[in-house]
């Protein structure tokens, strides 16, 4: 019996991936990609010394690999792997930030 | 009765009209990259005196003094070029003269305000007195693309010094007359520079390079001997840490022959001989560092950083070269500026929605000013120095 609910409590407590991020950490998440993804990006995504991550730029780009990009970043450009500040599940919310979807 | 009437509305008239004079030598511009607005601030009492909106997208905004230091030209992400009347607390002039820029300079004779354009990537050169365009410089690398601008600066000579970021050049812009810009191009200096200051005593430019270790340095005195490398290889072809943040080169960080430079995917302020441009130490800090800015005595270093150690501040001592204090004013310091004679330190907090003052001899905070998502902190001396 206690081993059963021992397992019933580790699924309970694992968190599946691709798990939404919290409601609050998705307010830093935003902060986040307003700031500091902002200052090479723009505050309004429209590039500086980052590209443009305006919706309809990104549009044609596949979700893996932005998500790709944000974690590891693209060697040889400014662009840094961000995967030591942010988990899987928050990188892929980023990009259903940046595409428009989404919360 | 009749005769009094004139007399009457002439000293009504003369009571509403001018504010109190005062001196502009104690003032600065907080950025408020929330709002598109900037405040106006006195350092006598540490106080804010207004705020000036209207100035579009002040993301990454910086800005440089006219030579009476009454007025800012602020340099705007979304492009917009906006001269600030500091005294009369108001927009002056506006251009949105880009769709996205970085910064700039104001010339040695104060008539010519020259904009680092990333789209389309060049320099316009501006009338300070007008914002009348003057001179449009493409920035077409010798690959035939254009690059992004970074770096600009003023020199002396009424010349402009900058730096193409994708091409890996740095041009060198003589502006004695206006109209007829002339070019001195200098390719190959390395990979991706990304930003550039100029020495004090206007006799060096140096560029920081992204793409490899090193800076490169143009003797503005001898521009017939082209630009060198120095520090190369600083990294040692050690692995990198991540950059979340561009280092910034502001101003000539030297004290006596030492300067003092931040380094590129290491945790260190990299200290320089500036008799043989040779690396003479290292100051390892608390991360990448993005502003390395010496009080105006030389005698002490303050040093912000990039992600995730963006709230901290470092005190460094010059003579030992080392960290004495570590302090934490609040969430994402992004900016931090000296009063004239250095006594204290403005640094701005742009989650904590401040701008908190520092006693640089005690090193305790003595003031706070509200300010919304700050950023830059300008002061009105930078009118009289040469790279700022």
């Amino acid at each position: 019996m206690r081993g059963l609910f021992a397992l019933a409590a580790a699924c309970v407590l694992a968190v599946p991936a691709g798990a939404a991020p919290t409601p609050a950490r998705q307010e830093q998440l935003r902060a986040m990609v307003d700031q500091d993804c902002g200052s090479c990006h723009g505050l309004t995504r429209r590039g500086g010394l980052g590209s443009p991550l305006r919706a309809e730029v990104l549009a044609d780009i596949g979700d893996e690999a932005l998500t790709a990009t944000i974690l590891d970043g693209r060697p040889g450009t400014p662009m840094p792997p961000w995967r030591g500040l942010l988990s899987e599940d928050d990188a892929a919310w980023i990009v259903r930030h940046l595409k428009g979807e989404g919360p | 009765m009749k005769r009094l009437a004139p007399f009457a509305v002439a000293l009504m008239l003369s009571a509403c009209a001018a504010p109190p004079l005062r001196g502009t030598g104690d003032l600065g511009l907080v950025v408020e990259r929330g709002d598109g607005a900037v405040q106006v601030v006195e350092t006598t009492h540490s106080t804010a005196l207004g705020r000036v909106t209207g100035l579009g997208d002040l993301s990454h905004a910086s800005l440089v003094f006219s030579r009476d230091e009454r007025f800012a030209f602020v340099f705007g992400r979304d492009g917009g070029l906006t001269k600030v009347d500091l005294l009369e607390g108001r927009v002056a002039g506006r251009v949105v003269q880009s769709g996205n820029s970085i910064g700039g300079a104001i010339s040695q004779d104060g008539r010519l305000v020259a904009v680092a354009n990333y789209t389309p990537g060049g320099v316009k050169v501006f009338d300070t007195e007008t914002l009348a365009l003057v001179a449009d410089i493409p920035a077409i690398g010798a690959d035939g693309k254009p690059s992004k601008v970074v770096g600009l600066e003023d020199a002396p000579g009424n010349r402009f010094a900058f730096s193409l970021y994708d091409a890996g050049e740095i041009w060198l812009a003589d502006l004695k007359d206006p109209r007829q810009p002339k070019i001195r191009k200098y390719t190959g200096i390395g990979k991706l520079p990304y930003d550039a200051l100029v020495t004090e005593d206007g006799h060096y430019y140096m560029a920081g390079l992204f793409g490899e270790d090193g800076i490169a340095l143009l003797d503005l005195w001898n521009p017939d001997a082209g630009v060198r490398r120095i520090l190369d290889h600083y990294g040692k072809g050690e692995q990198p840490l991540p950059v979340y943040k561009m280092p910034h080169l502001e101003g000539w960080a030297a004290s006596g022959t030492l300067a003092f430079l931040p380094a590129i995917g290491r945790h260190e302020v990299l200290v320089v001989d500036t008799t043989t441009w040779r690396e003479v130490g290292r100051i390892p800090v608390a991360g990448q560092p993005i502003f390395a800015m010496l009080r105006p005595d030389g005698r002490q270093m303050w040093v912000n950083f990039a992600l995730p150690d963006n709230g901290k501040v470092q005190v460094i001592d010059v003579p030992s070269l080392r960290v004495v204090k570590t302090i934490e004013p609040g969430p994402a310091v992004l900016h931090m500026e000296f009063t004239p004679r250095g006594e204290r330190v403005w640094l701005s907090s742009r989650d904590g929605d401040r701008v908190s003052v520092w006693d640089t001899e005690t090193l305790e905070q003595v003031a706070e000013l509200k300010a919304n998502k700050p950023s830059g902190i300008f002061f009105t001396a930078r009118a009289h120095r040469i790279g700022l």
